[in-house]
């Protein structure tokens, strides 16, 4: 198999590649790590004239701890590099757990975090955990930066907030009061499968008191979904297994899937109900190394 | 990554780059389109890279770049301009194969062995990184490797005695 002819750059500087795609708009794409273009390119879903990659931009193989404010990600880590990262595994085991457990070794060795995010596939293993711990995404565009909540940048499958002239640079995790955190995802095969459900959790807990929570859904709703039912519940609840277990119950209710040929929608919202359950009982006991699952 | 072109008569431009592969540099004028497994295959004619399912499930078009297994259907040729790549053909010297190659054979792991290029590249990057896998380390070393044939038994156990460790035959 062959792709389609096009056209290559690769610009060193932000304000290069904008240009370039804003003076080629729809003709162009941007290429990160290509796992996700590529295929499409070969399934002719897209054939674009012109491959703009932004791995020679500065700071996209960053990954920084900043004291005192949070941990730097640049759109152009591999997944490998974050599941391997001392600099995260530190902070938050629940980062490097949900990039370990994605697609296979070879992918991972390619594929990108900008690229699980600026695809915006609902089932993506990435952005549940991060906007969980209340990452924010920096996006660079031909007049400038602006930074955002990372959960806002998703509007729907295979859709985004970014220009056809912006870029995703990097996504930020802040220094937070969140005492743990957990990814728990379920596919059908260990390696090489999307999520049928990934539930991510971030919680505060002082003295046996739920003072903040953040639970977000993946792969049961066209974006990732904050959970805002359950995170208003648990707040100033005991963190006991019947809060946990109501919890899961509202969850449930809470999430949106649909049926396909992975599962159907109410297999999903049991998948829901036990993870939440699940992850929120181990985050009060192993904090950000919490691991749920294999 | 390549910067260097020439625009064609046909107004297609074609990209300077060197790849070392095996431990030898090539240098290649190619299209941006080129893949690493399409570069290897023709390009150099080194056809133990094996394609499969072109779309980065199966695994058995896997390479070492830079010493990591990627799938080299889903890697364009000019980004690897600079870079190093290992394919099967890079294992064996002239006169005896690797470790793992052997106990491939030793074992039975291979049966029809269209995967097997692919898994002995997972296989030696995962001893590579890990001398003494266990098992399950062995198993999810070469989860992103599909083989019809074999059930995979063979496969595990070919690793494991590649890796010094005494294995039931």
């Amino acid at each position: 198999m062959h792709l389609p002819d096009f056209d290559f750059y690769a610009p060193e500087s932000v304000a290069e590649a904008c240009e370039l795609m804003t003076r080629y708009q729809d003709e162009a794409r941007v290429i990160n790590g290509g796992t996700d273009i590529l295929p499409r390119m070969k399934n002719q879903v897209m054939a674009p004239a012109i491959l703009v990659s932004i791995k020679r931009l500065p700071g996209m193989k960053r990954i920084e701890y900043i004291p005192g404010k949070g941990i730097v990600i640049g759109a152009g880590v591999t997944l490998n590099e974050i599941a391997l990262s001392e600099v995260i595994e530190s902070k938050y085991h629940s980062i490097c757990h949900a990039a370990a457990h994605m697609a296979a070794n070879q992918i991972r060795n390619i594929g990108t975090l900008g690229g699980n995010i600026v695809a915006s596939i609902p089932s993506a293993d990435m952005p549940p955990i991060l906007i969980a711990l209340g990452a924010t995404a920096k996006i660079a565009g031909p007049t400038g930066e602006r930074v955002m909540p990372l959960e806002d940048v998703f509007t729907g499958p295979g859709k985004t907030v970014l220009a056809k002239n912006e870029i995703l640079t990097e996504v930020f995790v802040p220094d937070g009061k969140m005492t743990g955190s957990a990814y728990h995802k379920f596919a059908l095969r260990r390696a090489g499968a999307l999520a049928v459900v990934g539930v991510a959790v971030a919680v505060e807990i002082e003295k046996g008191v739920i003072k903040d929570a953040r639970v977000v859904l993946g792969a049961v709703a066209p974006v990732p979904l904050r959970a805002v039912k359950v995170d208003a519940f648990l707040k100033g609840k005991p963190a006991t297994d019947e809060v946990f277990a109501e919890a899961g119950e509202i969850a449930y209710d809470e999430c949106r899937p649909i049926t396909d040929f992975r599962a159907s929608a109410e297999y999903r919202r049991e998948l829901v109900k036990v993870y939440t359950k699940r992850c929120l009982k181990k985050v009060v006991t192993d904090g950000h190394k919490a691991v749920v699952g294999g | 990554m390549s910067s260097n072109y020439i625009t064609d008569s046909h107004g297609i431009r074609r990209y300077l780059v060197t790849i070392n592969v095996n431990g030898i540099d090539y240098t290649r004028v190619i299209k941006a389109n080129v893949l690493l497994a399409n570069f290897l295959r023709e390009e150099l004619d080194l056809t133990g890279t094996k394609k499969g399912c072109e779309i980065g499930d199966c695994g058995s078009c896997t390479v070492l770049l830079n010493d990591k297994p990627v799938n080299s259907c889903l890697v364009l040729a000019l980004e690897c301009d600079g870079m190093s790549v290992t394919t099967v053909e890079g294992l064996a010297t002239t006169s005896s194969l690797d470790i793992i190659q052997e106990k491939f054979l030793e074992f039975g792991a291979i049966q029809c062995g269209y995967c097997s290029a692919g898994m002995i590249m997972s296989a030696k990057a995962l001893l590579m990184k890990n001398p003494k896998p266990t098992e399950e380390e062995v198993r999810k070393g070469i989860s992103g490797n599909l083989c019809r044939c074999t059930g995979y038994i063979n496969i595990i156990k070919a690793i494991l005695s590649a890796s010094g460790q005494e294995v039931p035959n």
